[in-house]
C-alpha cells in the first residue's frame, strides 16, 4: 500500500508538478497583463531540452545533477509512502547539496556565485524545515508521515507559528520573489540564474523535473497541516500556491543578506514561540 | 517529436548596434507583443539558447565575442541577423572599422532587415527561424550534421 503511494508519486508528481508550473506561468502572465504561454509549456521546454545536443562542461556535473533529481524524487517518495519525516528532510538537504556540487563542478564565475547563493539559501531555510519536523513530532508524538496525516485534530490549530514560518520559506523553496536569490523563473539574464549557467540540454531538463517533484512534495508538506479534512486541505494548498504566485509578482527580489536575516528572524521566533506554547500548554 | 518549435529560447547579443534594434527586441517581451505566448524566452545564456538573435555589424572588437557565443550554443541552433546592420553592415558598411554583416563570422540562417526592425518583423523572423530549427533537429535526429545549411 505504502509502496504504491511512493510509485504513484514517482509517476504522477512530474505530471502534476509540470502542470502546476504551466498554470503558474499562465497566471503570472495574466497578472502582468500578458497572454502567456500555453499551460503545457513546461513540458514543451523539457521535451525540447531532451532533444538538444548534450554539451558538457565537466563530466562530474551530470552525475551530481542526476543524483540531485534522484534524491529529490527519493525524499518525495518516502514522504508520500508515509515514511519518516526526518529522513525526508535530510534526503532533501542532501539533494540540494548535490545541486550545489554540480554548480561547483564547472569552473565558471557565474556558476560559482550561483552555487554560493544556493548554499546561503540552504542555510536560510534549513532550520525552519527541521523545526517543522520537530513541531509535527511534539504535536502528534510521531515523526512518521502516515501517523501525522492520520492525526485526528487539525494541526494548523496546534502549529500556527510553524505553519506561518514554513510558508515564509516556501517562497524561497519555490524560487519565487522576494527570496529567489539562487535561481528564479523570471530573471533569465541576471546573476540569479547562476546555479544553472553551466547546465544545458538534458542536464538542465533534469533540474526542471526535480523542481516539479519538489513542488509537489512541498505542497504535500503543507497538506499535513490540514490532513484531518482532505477537502479543506485541497482548498488550502491551492490558496497557498496562488498566494505565492501573487507574492512573486507583487514583490522585488531582496539582497541575500536581508533574505537570510529576515528568514532566520521570522522563522526562529515564530517556531520557538509555537514550540514553547505547545510544550507548556500541552495542546493535547 | 517537435518540441523544438514550441520552446525556442533566445540569446540576444548587441554587436555594434545603435540600440535601435535592441529596444525593439525588448519591446517584443512587453505585454503588447508578449513573445512568451510562443514559448520564447530571452535566456541571456548561450548554453540554454536555441536561437541567436544578433544585432549590429561586425567589427574587430566583437568578432571573437560573436564566434564565442555561437560556439557555446548546443546544436541544433539558428542564427537570426536582426536589422540591416546585422544583415549587411547597413549604412556603416563602408566604414573603415566595419567588416560587414554577421555572415562574415558565423553562418546566418534568417535575415531580418529593417532600421530599426519592427517587433512584428522580429516575431515573423523568429517564426521563420523556427522552421530552420526544426529542419536542423530532424537532420540531427537522422544522424547527420546539423551545421550544414540547406
Amino acid at each position: 500500500m505504502n509502496v504504491l503511494y511512493a510509485i504513484a508519486f514517482l509517476v504522477l508528481a512530474p505530471l502534476l508538478g509540470g502542470l502546476i508550473a504551466g498554470i503558474d506561468r499562465k497566471l503570472t502572465a495574466r497578472m502582468q497583463g500578458r497572454v502567456g504561454p500555453p499551460v503545457l509549456q513546461p513540458f514543451y521546454d523539457v521535451g525540447k531540452l531532451l532533444e538538444k545536443e548534450h554539451a558538457i562542461v565537466a563530466i562530474s556535473q551530470n552525475f551530481f545533477v542526476l543524483a540531485y533529481l534522484v534524491f529529490i524524487a527519493f525524499s518525495g517518495a518516502i514522504f508520500f509512502a508515509g515514511g519518516d519525516l526526518l529522513l525526508v528532510v535530510f534526503a532533501l538537504t542532501l539533494a540540494h547539496v548535490l545541486l550545489v556540487l554540480g554548480a561547483f563542478a564547472a569552473t565558471s564565475p557565474y556558476s560559482f556565485i550561483g552555487a554560493e547563493r544556493e548554499l546561503i539559501q540552504l542555510m536560510a531555510y534549513e532550520p525552519m524545515v527541521v523545526l517543522a519536523a520537530a513541531g509535527f513530532y511534539i504535536a502528534t508524538g510521531s515523526f512518521s508521515v502516515s501517523e501525522i496525516a492520520a492525526f485526528p485534530r487539525p494541526l494548523i490549530v496546534l502549529l500556527p507559528g510553524i505553519f506561518v514560518g514554513l510558508f515564509y520559506v516556501l517562497t524561497m523553496k519555490l524560487r519565487k520573489s522576494p527570496f529567489d536569490i539562487a535561481t528564479s523563473h523570471h530573471a533569465h539574464q541576471e546573476i540569479v540564474k547562476g546555479v544553472t549557467t553551466e547546465f544545458s540540454g538534458s542536464t538542465l531538463g533534469m533540474v526542471e523535473v526535480a523542481h516539479w517533484y519538489e513542488t509537489v512534495f512541498l505542497l504535500g508538506l503543507f497538506w499535513l497541516f490540514f490532513a484531518w479534512s482532505p477537502v479543506i486541505a485541497v482548498i488550502a494548498v491551492a490558496i497557498l500556491y496562488l498566494a505565492e504566485i501573487f507574492i512573486d509578482n507583487a514583490t522585488a527580489r531582496v539582497k541575500w543578506g536581508f533574505a537570510l536575516r529576515s528568514i532566520w528572524a521570522v522563522t526562529l521566533v515564530l517556531s520557538a514561540l509555537n514550540l514553547f506554547a505547545l510544550q507548556f500548554f500541552g495542546g493535547l | 517529436m517537435a518540441y523544438m518549435k514550441r520552446s525556442p529560447w533566445i540569446i540576444h547579443y548587441d554587436g555594434s548596434s545603435c540600440n535601435g534594434c535592441d529596444i525593439e527586441v525588448l519591446a517584443c517581451l512587453t505585454p503588447l507583443y508578449d513573445v512568451e505566448r510562443f514559448g520564447i524566452i530571452n535566456t541571456g545564456n548561450p548554453k540554454h539558447a536555441d536561437i541567436f538573435v544578433v544585432t549590429g555589424s561586425v567589427n574587430e572588437q566583437n568578432r571573437q565575442v560573436i564566434r564565442n557565443i555561437y560556439d557555446q550554443m548546443p546544436e541544433p541552433k539558428v542564427v537570426a541577423a536582426l536589422g540591416i546592420c546585422a544583415c549587411s553592415g547597413g549604412v556603416f558598411r563602408e566604414c573603415y572599422n566595419v567588416e560587414g554583416g554577421m555572415d562574415q563570422v558565423i553562418p546566418v540562417d534568417v535575415y531580418i532587415p529593417g532600421c530599426p526592425v519592427r517587433p512584428e518583423q522580429i516575431i515573423d523572423g523568429v517564426v521563420r527561424a523556427l522552421g530552420v530549427l526544426e529542419e536542423k533537429r530532424a537532420r540531427m535526429a537522422a544522424g547527420e550534421n546539423a551545421e550544414v545549411t540547406a
